[in-house]
This record gives structure tokens, C-alpha cells and sequence, in this order.
């Protein structure tokens, strides 16, 4: 396996599918116990991540300009 | 006097008599009672009982105009003076004042059914060109990381979006592509913002929006260029224009098209953040059961191959063969014996280690799990770790880590 991200620099689709990706190995694959471990401890973490982004999550609305993007704030 | 008796003969009416006999006949003139009539408002006037009275007038001639309150009150439209209108109803007298007028029941604009005739018109040409072809539709994303937005920055259509969106996907990021909605520049602009988010910001899904207005003021949906560009974009499109019953070009052109732009801000997010919470839930007591279940499949077998092992073992066979073969070397029999042994010793230190691993249940008793640090080898045994290494000790509620300073063989 590639070495992981750091559980902290992830992303909401980066860490769910992740973890999606993870429940499924542990349910299909036989694993040595101590990948089994590795697994639901990275598994943990993940939820953590998932849990926080979500509850943090802040809409962000910027503009097109003609140059790029600026932050909008005329609402 | 010859002119008396022919005088004579003519009939000598009062002024009512005259006049009721004009609204007779006006009114018994079926072509009288049903017509519309085109002109210009002028004279308005509504006064406290709730009637209307207005002048319809072209370039040449007048008609006075009442509404009763009865049907001003299911006009579709507000009357002003120097507005253009196609006036419904019965020709009659008004008797005081000795003038005809029209007595109105029903109003609508000059021009909408020119411009209802061009809108189908276009439509029908599209239509065969295959523009809105189901084929065409591209699927709308389950859960957008970025939302392109093109509708004015002002109006109340872009603030009823944005708080749909925070409200059921604040994890999404959106991109408002600030457009004029009506008026003659309106279709350059809506396609230059369709062509800039598509080449520059590539959103997942791009809303073109409107608040509700009359017909000329959603024209700009209708334009062709905007209804092409909707067909052309790469980005799958949800249109809101309008309200319920509006629908415009873009509508059929748009690969969803939304009753209103908060309806479209909800067809972009399917999957609300309330759904993923769910998920997420559901994926961590998938995690607890399948670890659970893991580690108890593990523990079953180890406790069947102990079974297997005691019950068909070659030392049981030779046990009760060994009267009919009692010339079998005893040295083969207490090697295999003390072979068997050894095996039954591990299945039981792995059947001990199994439960020490056990996140859930084990540490909770105060057991702990200890891993070296540099490559989280899990250490079961002193043979794994020299003086001065760094180990990381799990409890329950976390881990600190150690550092091996002597060592014992147990």
C-alpha cells in the first residue's frame, strides 16, 4: 500500500471513500490481525475526520471576476 | 306645410326613451356582446367603490371602459394609463351620461400572443434540431464539491439558492457567475458566463437561475443563443426560471430543469450533509461489527483446530491401536505426543493474544497493545525489542509511548 495522508489533511470525499473503501476490505478480505488492527485504528480516525468536517462544514461562495475568483460577500 | 304631416308621422321620444331604445338595440347585437377590442389606456381612474373606468383610444378614436369590481378583481394584470391591451367584453349604454361603452371582463397585454407564437415557434425548430432530446441529458451529480451559479448578484433569487445550499450542503464550494437576467444585454452575458465557468472553474453542476416575472422579462431564456449554449455546456446544467408555471427554451435545453431556483438549489444536492451524517454512522458500527466479528471468526477457529487436533490426532489412533500393534516403537509414540502438545501450547497462546488484541473488549480491562514506533511492528514477544527502542503502548482511551530500558525472558 502507498503511504497513507495524514488523516488530518483530508478531504470530506478523500476520507468517506476511504473509509467506504476500508469497511469493505475488512468485510471481504481475511486479514492478518494485526492489518485487522492497523485497519479499524485507521478506520477510527477516519470517522473522526468524516464526523468533524461535517459538523464544521461553512458554505463558500466566491465570484467569478474577469481575472479569477474573488470571495463573494454582496448576499 | 306639406312638410307637417311627414314630421308628424316620426315618432316624438323623451331622451330616456331614446336612450334605452339605443342600448336595446346595441345590446340585442350578438357581434356587440362578445368582442375585443385593441387600444391604449388612457383616463384611468379607480375610484373607492372598486370599479374601473378607463379610455381605450388609438390614433383616431376613443372608447370609454368599465370594469366592475366583480372582474377587476380577477384581472391578471395592473392597469396604467399609456398601457397597450386587448379589452374583452359586452358593448352597452350608460344611460346617465348617454355614452356606449364597453363593459370589461376580461384584460390581456398586446404582444403576449405574438410572443407565445415566436416561443412555440422557436421551440418546434429546436425540438427537430434535437437540442432537447433526452439522449442529450447528462446525469445531475449526487454530491457536488462545487457549484456553478449563474443568475444576478442581487436578486432574491441568488439568496434563496445560497441558503438552500447552506442549509443542505454547506460542504460544497459555489462559484457565482454574476449575470444580467433580462433586458437585450442579458443573452450575451448568460452565455459568456456559462462559457467562463466551463472553461475556467469546471464546476460538477452549473445552476442558471431567475426569480419570477412576466414573460418579456424571462425573454432572455429564450433566446437562442442561451438555449444553445445550455445544450452545448459541458457541465451538466439545472435550470430554476421562473415560477411553477413558467417555462422557457433553456427549461427544455437544461439537462434538469427545476420549478423555481430554490427548487433547483435541491436537485443539485440530492445528498443532504443530514445524509452523510447517517453514513457515517452506518459506516462506523459496520467498522465495530466487522472487527467484532473478525476477531470472534479468528477465535472460533483456533478453538476447532484444538478440537481437531485433540480428537483426530495420531497419538488418540495410536492410543487405541496400540493393543493390536504393540510392537509400534514407544519413542515415535512420545515424540508425535509431545509434538501434539507443543501445537495445543500455541493455539492457545494465539487464542491468548487473539483476546489481547481485541480493541473493544480487552483494553477496556486494562490490557494494552504495544507497537514500535518507527514501524508500528506489533510486539508480542521480548525477542522483538532491544534496549533503547521506542514503543507506543494502546489503553483504552489512548497511547503514550516508552522507551525499553532493560529487558527479562520470561
Amino acid at each position: 500500500m502507498t503511504k497513507q495522508k495524514a488523516v488530518a489533511d483530508l478531504s470530506f470525499e478523500e476520507a468517506s471513500s476511504e473509509l467506504e473503501a476500508l469497511v469493505a476490505t475488512l468485510e471481504s478480505e481475511q486479514k492478518s490481525l494485526e492489518e485487522s488492527l492497523a485497519l479499524f485504528e485507521r478506520g477510527q480516525a477516519l470517522i473522526k475526520r468524516c464526523t468533524e468536517l461535517l459538523d464544521k462544514a461553512e458554505l463558500k461562495v466566491k465570484q467569478l471576476t474577469g481575472e479569477g475568483t474573488t470571495d463573494f460577500e454582496g448576499e | 306645410m306639406s312638410q307637417i304631416p311627414l314630421f308628424e308621422t316620426a315618432p316624438h321620444w323623451t331622451v330616456t326613451e331614446l336612450t334605452r331604445y339605443l342600448r336595446q338595440v346595441l345590446e340585442s347585437d350578438s357581434s356587440l356582446q362578445d368582442v375585443w377590442v385593441q387600444g391604449e389606456i388612457s383616463n384611468f381612474s379607480r375610484p373607492s367603490s372598486g370599479h374601473l373606468y378607463f379610455t381605450l383610444k388609438d390614433f383616431n378614436s376613443s372608447l370609454r371602459c368599465v370594469v366592475w369590481k366583480n372582474d377587476a378583481m380577477h384581472l391578471h394584470m395592473t392597469l396604467e394609463n399609456g398601457m397597450a391591451l386587448e379589452a374583452h367584453g359586452a358593448i352597452s349604454v350608460y344611460e346617465v351620461g348617454g355614452q356606449y361603452q364597453l363593459y370589461v371582463d376580461l384584460i390581456k397585454p398586446v404582444g403576449e400572443g405574438a410572443l407565445y407564437q415566436e416561443f412555440l415557434r422557436q421551440k418546434a425548430l429546436m425540438e427537430a434540431e434535437g437540442l432537447f432530446d433526452l439522449s442529450r441529458k447528462r446525469p445531475i451529480p449526487e454530491l457536488p464539491g462545487r457549484i456553478g451559479i449563474i443568475t444576478s448578484p442581487t436578486g432574491a433569487a441568488l439568496r434563496d439558492m445560497l441558503n438552500t445550499l447552506r442549509r443542505r450542503l454547506p460542504l460544497a464550494e459555489v462559484i457565482l457567475a454574476p449575470s444580467l437576467v433580462q433586458g437585450d444585454e442579458a443573452p450575451v452575458r448568460l452565455v459568456a458566463a456559462l462559457q467562463n465557468l466551463n472553461d475556467q472553474v469546471n464546476p460538477d453542476v452549473i445552476l442558471i437561475a431567475r426569480g419570477g416575472g412576466s414573460i418579456e422579462d424571462l425573454w432572455a431564456f429564450n433566446d437562442e443563443r442561451v438555449v444553445r449554449a445550455v445544450a452545448a455546456s459541458k457541465i451538466p446544467v439545472i435550470s430554476g426560471v421562473g415560477h411553477e408555471t413558467d417555462f422557457t427554451l433553456t427549461d427544455f435545453a437544461a439537462d434538469l430543469r427545476a420549478p423555481t431556483p430554490t427548487a433547483a438549489a435541491e436537485l443539485a444536492t440530492p445528498i443532504t450533509v443530514d445524509d452523510l451524517k447517517y453514513a457515517v454512522v452506518q459506516m462506523r458500527s459496520t467498522l465495530l461489527e466487522t472487527t467484532q466479528s473478525m476477531l470472534e471468526r479468528q477465535r472460533v477457529k483456533l478453538g476447532t483446530t484444538d478440537f481437531g487436533l485433540r480428537r483426530f490426532s495420531p497419538a488418540r489412533r495410536l492410543q487405541t491401536d496400540r493393543q493390536r500393534v504393540d510392537e509400534l516403537d514407544h519413542r515415535i509414540e512420545t515424540s508425535i505426543r509431545h509434538r501434539l502438545e507443543l501445537s495445543i501450547l500455541r493455539t492457545h497462546a494465539q487464542d491468548q493474544r487473539l483476546n489481547a488484541l481485541n480493541p473493544l473488549e480487552v483494553l477496556r480491562r486494562g490490557y494494552a497493545v504495544v507497537s514500535r514506533l518507527k514501524d508500528e511492528k506489533l510486539i508480542d514477544s521480548v525477542k522483538l525489542v532491544k534496549r533503547g527502542d521506542d514503543l507506543r503502548v494502546r489503553v483504552v482511551d489512548g497511547a503514550f509511548e516508552v522507551n525499553v530500558t532493560r529487558k527479562t525472558s520470561g
